[in-house]
Formats: structure tokens, C-alpha cells, sequence
């Protein structure tokens, strides 16, 4: 079915889970900068949770639906659309979003999942080469995307149980594991707060306030970042890499941020401000797997109140 | 070999110390290594020019003694062993690249032949006349690290880098030379632009270069620029 594109909001992009084997040739993992909101708002609506949706940044679209459908915005939290919830968008219905509450980035999630098509083993969009979702490009007034179409029925009047939830913050503190040349660098990365300015996107986030000399340490040969990857160009304000970083980087790799604290950089807004605290790989995987374990409890709760007709 | 964690998602094997052609052959070796083992839960292998970065799936490798990130280590020391033994894949090719140098398309090439006191002719045949040895590829999709640049080439990069380099650009970055696949910011010196494709998502693979490849720039008059389009 169709869904007609009034207004697209500052950049709303087809998202998926991204690509996997393709870095060696350049290509970006990509996909949603909040993972955990996309396969959560795709659940809620009876979608497998790698199903392509709107990622919606800052300023929100309004849509209009063909037909009758369950949709889902999780996310960023806007003022009258309802979060963590399916909700019923009916044929001729314009979804409209009020202003910002909180957060960065806000997924729409429709049942069926949005109709694009596969490229390099991913749906997302890579909009740095045009690659991959709608027209590889961001969405545009009077687009017309479409849904693939699906009848599910979702029973009952029910929301998620919060404890799920990304514990999002306008002021997190984020769990990282020393870089490569952690040891080039004194403690500032522990010892203060930095503050996302406006000069960030999909790429990474640049963070200024408190810039962190290096104290020793050479040129450095390139070599591979990923989401995650925190660096320190020679001006000292810190970039955290996010879901579009580039494959290889040059510059002094003083931590990376875990897997499972990616959803609360993914959600700051320039001027909000992010603190970090060293851990190690095992308790970033004991962090991931209880994250899995979430997911799956909620999996199995949501298999009881949907159905296929 | 040295092993490093990237945060909780791939282990960094660092191989040697400099950007040359030996760097570069022990990289593809172990490449080749991790490839061939074929283990469960790895999922990106990622060549640079003196490391090799391999990315897992923690949820897979979870139940390995001592966790996944140990469990990987495991696999890349075995991989070490092996590279060294193992002979650099073979199917390096020798591809021509062809690049209509000055004007319009390499606006900075004057500047390159100021800093380095030579003629525009000679940047252009300094550029043109060697082999350069593709050493990674990365940065933006399909974009090579060319090694092999003349020294009487290096230009240091842009004071405040270009807001957009147009698709086909060859450029200088001190003591690098290479082409931007796609419309990007960047700071490189361009002397030139070509008019092939380096990075065609509907053909596997994507990037027309891989590491171990061998370029040769081959100079083209604006006519002919607009006839390979």
C-alpha cells in the first residue's frame, strides 16, 4: 500500500539493522543509529525486527496511509503520537507529530515493513553514495513510498513494560572500553562532560567543552574504526563514531563505546551532554547479552497478542 | 603481531609498523588466513595497511572458554602461524585508470606544481609514469590508498578541507595519492579527474580495486573525458 509523504521533516531515512561483510570494500555498516528503537518499534507491530522503517531526525514527517494499518513510533518522543505502542492509522489518516519532547531520532515502524529494495544485502539508507533505501536518498515532499502488505490482528490495549526500554538521558553516562592509544591521553575523557554540538549526524557525533591533549604518540597509520569508536583529531574535541562511520580512520583511537550504550548517543541532541566510565570487553558483553535477553522476553510476550488472519 | 580490543566488536591485529609492500603482503596473507579458517560468529575482516581488523558476533561466541573476544584471539594467533606460510593470494591485477589532469578537473594542480617547483607537464607525468600499489580500501566505498607516489609529488593536504570533491577526483594528501569514488568533503589536492567508476554497487564486488592491485594513471584530454561518460 501506499503512503504519501506531505511533509518529510529534516531527514527521514529508510533504516534496517545495516550491512555486514562489506567493510574490507569501504561500505559502512549503517543501518538504524538506534538499533534497539527500530527492532523494538517493528516488533510492536508484528514485523520480523530487521524490517526497514523511518528513521526520523529532530523534526518529524507527516504522512498520509492508502489503507487501514498498525504503525509504531519508538524512539525519540514527540507531542501527540504515542510511544512504544502499535497504534491504528486508518485509510485517508494524516499522521501528523507534534514538537519534540526528547530524544534525537524516532522510528516508524508499519506493518509489513517498508517496501525498498535489497542492495549490498541491506535495505537501509547510505546516503553519503546515494546507496540502498528509498532512491537512496532522504525522503522528500509528495514522495509516495510503499508498505509491504501484511494482515495482522493485535489484541487487547497494552504498552511495554518500561524496565525494556533504553534507559535514554539528555545527560548519560556511557559505558567505554580503552582505544588503541588510550595511553596517550591523560584522564579528561573520565573526568568530564562533553557537549554534542550541532555539527554532528549519522556519521558521528563531535563533542566539545573540554579538549583532551595527547601527550605523547606519533602519526598514525589508518586503520579500521566502527560505530562506537571514539578518536581525537589533533584539535582534541572527541568524534564518537555512530552507525555511518567511515572504515578506516587516522586519527588517535582513545575508546570505544559499547554496543549496548548505543542507543542513548544515538538519542542526544546538539546541546545535550554525554559523561563516560571505563569498563571492560567482558562486562560489554555481559551488558549486550542481558540486552538479548530483554528482547527476547518481550519477543515471546508480544507472541501472544498478535496474530496473523 | 599485536591483538587489541575495538570496543566490544572486533579484535585489531596490528602486523607491522609502516605503510610498504612487505606491511602489505603479510596483511593479505593473514587475511587469506582468517578467511580460510571459515570460524562461526566472524563477520567482517577488514584489511588495512599494517593491520588487520576482524569484527564477531559476540552472541555467537559467547558460550567459548574464556568469551568471545578470547576466542578470537585464539583464531588470529592461529591465523599468524598459518599467514606465514601462507603465499599472498594471487589475482592482483594491473588495472589502467585513466584521468584528464588540470583545469576544471584538478583545480589544484597548479598549486601542486608551485609547492614543488616544477611545471604542470611534469606533475602530470610524474603522476602518470609509475605503477602505484593499492594498499587499502576505505574511507568512502571503493576509495583506494594508493602507495608508490613520487616523492617530488608530496603536497601536504588542504589548510580547511573542501566542503564537496567531485566523483572521479584524483588527489594528493602529502605523501598519498587517490580517487574519490563519490561527491565527498575532502582535503586532498586535486591535480585530476577521472571519468571510471570505482565503486558500482549493482556489480559484486562493489569496488573496482582490492588491496595487492596494481594502478597506472593514464592521461586523457577533456574530449576523451567526455566520451568515456
Amino acid at each position: 500500500m501506499e503512503i504519501r509523504v506531505i511533509h518529510a521533516g529534516m531527514q527521514t531515512t529508510v533504516q534496517d539493522l545495516g550491512r555486514r561483510g562489506h567493510l574490507a570494500q569501504g561500505v559502512p555498516i549503517g543501518g538504524a543509529v538506534d538499533a534497539v528503537a527500530l527492532r523494538l518499534a517493528n516488533l510492536l507491530v508484528g514485523n520480523a525486527e530487521d524490517l526497514p522503517a523511518l528513521e526520523i531526525t529532530l523534526t518529524a514527517p507527516e504522512l498520509e496511509f492508502e489503507k487501514d494499518t498498525w504503525i509504531a513510533v519508538c524512539g525519540a518522543r514527540f507531542e501527540g503520537v504515542p510511544s512504544w505502542r502499535p497504534f491504528r492509522a486508518y485509510a485517508g489518516d494524516r499522521l501528523k507529530f507534534g514538537s519534540r519532547i526528547q530524544g534525537c531520532r524516532a522510528y516508524l515502524a508499519i506493518c509489513g515493513g517498508f517496501d525498498v529494495p535489497l542492495v549490498m544485502g541491506g535495505r537501509g539508507t547510505f546516503l553519503p553514495a546515494a546507496l540502498g533505501g528509498f532512491e537512496g536518498r532522504a525522503l522528500r515532499d509528495g514522495d509516495v513510498i510503499r508498505s509491504v502488505p501484511s494482515e495482522r490482528v493485535l489484541s487487547g490495549r497494552w504498552t511495554i513494560d518500561e524496565r525494556i526500554l533504553p534507559r535514554y538521558s539528555r545527560e548519560p553516562t556511557v559505558s567505554v572500553i580503552p582505544g588503541s592509544q588510550a595511553g596517550e591521553f591523560g584522564d579528561t575523557l573520565y573526568s568530564e562532560r562533553f557537549t554534542i554540538t550541532a555539527r554532528s549526524n549519522r556519521m558521528g557525533i563531535r563533542l566539545e567543552g573540554h579538549p583532551i591533549p595527547r601527550l605523547s604518540g606519533g602519526e598514525l597509520i589508518s586503520t579500521a574504526v566502527a560505530p562506537g569508536t571514539v578518536q581525537v583529531p589533533p584539535d582534541g574535541n572527541p568524534i564518537v563514531l555512530l552507525a555511518d562511520a567511515q572504515t578506516l580512520g587516522g586519527y588517535a583511537r582513545i575508546a570505544h563505546v559499547v554496543s549496548a550504550d548505543l542507543p542513548l548517543l544515538a538519542q542526544l541532541a546538539p546541546g545535550d551532554g554525554v559523561r563516560f566510565k571505563k569498563t571492560s570487553v567482558a562486562e560489554a558483553h555481559a551488558l549486550a547479552r542481558a540486552e538479548e535477553h530483554r528482547m527476547a522476553l518481550l519477543r515471546q510476550g508480544l507472541a501472544e497478542k498478535i496474530r496473523s488472519a | 603481531m599485536k591483538l587489541q580490543p575495538l570496543g566490544d566488536v572486533a579484535v585489531v591485529a596490528t602486523l607491522g609498523e609502516q605503510i610498504d609492500p612487505a606491511s602489505l603482503k603479510l596483511v593479505l596473507s593473514f587475511v587469506e588466513a582468517v578467511a580460510q579458517a571459515k570460524a562461526k560468529g566472524i563477520l567482517d575482516i577488514v584489511p588495512a595497511y599494517a593491520s588487520v581488523t576482524v569484527f564477531y558476533d559476540s552472541a555467537q561466541l559467547g558460550d567459548a572458554p574464556g568469551g568471545a573476544y578470547e576466542s578470537v584471539c585464539r583464531l588470529l594467533e592461529a591465523c599468524a602461524q598459518k599467514a606465514r606460510s601462507t603465499p599472498a593470494p594471487q589475482g592482483a591485477r594491473a588495472v589502467e585508470i585513466p584521468v584528464c589532469y588540470g583545469e576544471d578537473y584538478g583545480p589544484d594542480i597548479e598549486f601542486v606544481a608551485e609547492h614543488c617547483r616544477i611545471g604542470i607537464d611534469e606533475v602530470i607525468s610524474l603522476h602518470s609514469g609509475g605503477d602505484y600499489l593499492v594498499h587499502a580500501i576505505g574511507f568512502t566505498p571503493g576509495f583506494p590508498y594508493l602507495g608508490g607516489l613520487p616523492e617530488a609529488l608530496c603536497t601536504p593536504r588542504k589548510d580547511t578541507p573542501r566542503a564537496r570533491v567531485p566523483a572521479g577526483s584524483v588527489a594528493i594528501g602529502s605523501a598519498q595519492t587517490g580517487v574519490y569514488p563519490m561527491a565527498s568533503p575532502g582535503g586532498w589536492q586535486i591535480i585530476g579527474r577521472t571519468p571510471m567508476q570505482l565503486f558500482r554497487p549493482h556489480l559484486d564486488p562493489a569496488s573496482l580495486l582490492k588491496p595487492g592491485d596494481r594502478v597506472r594513471f593514464k592521461p586523457i584530454s577533456p574530449g576523451d573525458f567526455e566520451l568515456w561518460r
